[in-house]
């Protein structure tokens, strides 16, 4: 590994004023099991790598905050997945934290770490873009509100400004009741990066909320308010018809080693119907995740 | 560029304060620094999970973790598995299966399935394929592994049932009697590199 220098500042406010004044030259470090891997191949050429986890401000815990959950960027995916109020209100971001990697990826790697790697293939972002999460960010000049769908841009690259970090993820608590799900096809069951990943949510009104991801650049998220998804009645026909536009914007790339375009495109609509077949199951059984 | 950043880290027991560069990781400090072989080198990307050690109680590939990171932490090995001589019950339950093949895995295993069994008294099959997916055997001895710790599983609850010793270690935060750190244990100064 390419020689670097280490800081581990006990406040946000260090850590801005550092990476500030290194630049591109600095790196954050959270959990690290991407990044050190990136070190170590030498695609991420730091010479400072800024660990985040001795700053208190930067929780690693999960709280309730008048109308939202808020996870600090510092919680990792084995606590995220096990919460019991992520089970109860937003249970497709639990299944999904569930599955990155295995138990000792899963008891370093960070929610926040997840976001900011901004892998297309990432598995919490469907279910983080179907809640409407927003990312809080801290930088020198404050903090800010950046909803996950502007958050994510493309491969590795998000809106976080230079100097910014992210401080925690804040997911409003549920106003309706939903049924929700997330659901992915890997090339082996444990542990695996994923092919196709996706999340849904259906609401008890009738509109649903669905998210896909690892068929191209970044995650997407689509809605539909025809109330055609949320009745488990509907014939294969009328959801098709109204599943394909919401679809239309996979793009799976040529070039991944893990799995080819066709295959990707068709397990996606697999996938979306499993999911809304078990989010429709599950707000009929009375969730409310 | 290349200072050394000083650490204390309490492994297997013993306090070590060291001086380590920020670039090398725990597993490279446990094993050049320390000569604690059991963790092996493979993958490097936190796939195969022969690194696996228990850092504050927690499994992670030691391969993802830099050396300064564990500064005022506890890690526990595959060496600081066993106490005084003696195998813990997953230990004799991977001889006793035949779930060592070649070996190579075998440490990464061990501390996975304790770190398991310390979260899961009771795990089913899944649970045992869940909580070691994150360790690859290429010899595929993956049949008699998962026996191996459904059967120390299984004597942890007889053993618990009989003396409550295993269950109180369990929720006191230790995966069995034996991995239980001495809180007596004195730095070892003449095996801390300064």
């Amino acid at each position: 590994m390419r020689p670097f220098s280490y800081e581990r500042p006990r406040t946000l406010a260090a850590a801005i004023r550092i990476l500030e004044a290194t630049g591109t030259a600095a790196t954050a470090l959270a959990g690290g099991t991407d990044l050190i891997i990136d070190l170590r191949d030498g695609s991420v050429r730091p010479d400072v790598v800024v660990d985040l986890k001795g700053i208190d401000e930067i929780e690693a815990g999960i709280r309730e905050e008048g109308d939202r959950l808020v996870i600090g960027a510092r919680a990792v995916m084995e606590d995220i997945a096990a919460d019991p109020r992520v089970r109860r209100d937003f249970i497709a971001l639990a299944e999904a934290a569930a599955v990155v990697g295995s138990v000792q990826i899963r008891n370093r790697a960070t929610l926040a770490g997840n976001i900011c790697n901004a892998s297309p293939a990432a598995d919490t972002t469907p279910a983080l873009l179907v809640y409407g999460a927003q990312v809080v960010a801290v930088g020198s000049g404050g903090g800010r509100r950046i909803s996950i769908d502007d958050f994510l841009i493309g491969p590795g690259v998000t809106a976080l400004a230079p100097g910014e970090l992210v401080a925690g993820i804040e997911l409003p608590l549920p106003t309706q009741r939903r049924g929700a799900v997330h659901v992915r096809r890997t090339r082996r069951r444990g542990h695996d990066l994923a092919s196709v990943t996706l999340a849904c949510a259906v609401f008890e009104g009738g509109s649903v909320r669905l998210a896909y991801g690892s068929v191209g650049p970044r995650p997407w998220l689509v809605t539909d308010d025809s109330g055609v998804l949320a009745d488990p009645a509907a014939s294969a026909e009328a959801w098709t018809a109204i599943l394909e536009p919401l679809l239309a914007a996979a793009s799976p790339s040529p070039r991944s080693m893990r799995a080819g375009p066709e295959y990707r495109l068709a397990m996606l609509r697999v996938l979306a119907r499993r999911a809304l077949d078990v989010a429709n199951r599950r707000l009929t059984n009375g969730a409310t995740a | 560029m290349t200072d050394l950043s000083p650490i204390q880290v309490i492994v297997n027991g013993r306090v070590r304060a060291v001086r380590v560069t920020p670039h090398h990781t725990l597993l490279e400090f446990l094993r050049d620094d320390l000569g604690l072989t059991g963790s092996k080198e493979c993958c490097l990307v936190g796939e195969c999970g022969a690194c696996t050690v228990l850092l504050d109680g927690r499994s992670v590939d030691s391969c993802l973790v830099l050396a300064v990171e564990a500064d005022g932490g506890e890690v526990t090995t595959v060496e600081g598995i066993a106490a005084e001589g003696r195998l813990t019950l997953v230990q004799q339950a991977f001889l006793d299966h035949g779930a060592a093949q070649c070996g190579f895995c075998i440490p990464g295993q061990i501390v996975s399935a304790h770190a398991l069994l310390a979260a899961n008294a009771h795990p089913t099959r899944a649970d045992v394929e869940e909580g070691l997916a994150g360790n690859l055997c290429r010899c595929a001895g993956y049949e008699q592994i998962i026996e191996a710790v459904l059967a120390a599983a299984g004597r942890y609850a007889a053993a618990s049932a009989d003396h409550g010793t295993a269950a109180r270690a369990r929720a006191a935060g230790s995966p069995d009697p034996a991995v239980r750190l001495d809180p007596a244990a004195t730095p070892d100064a003449r095996l801390a590199p300064q």
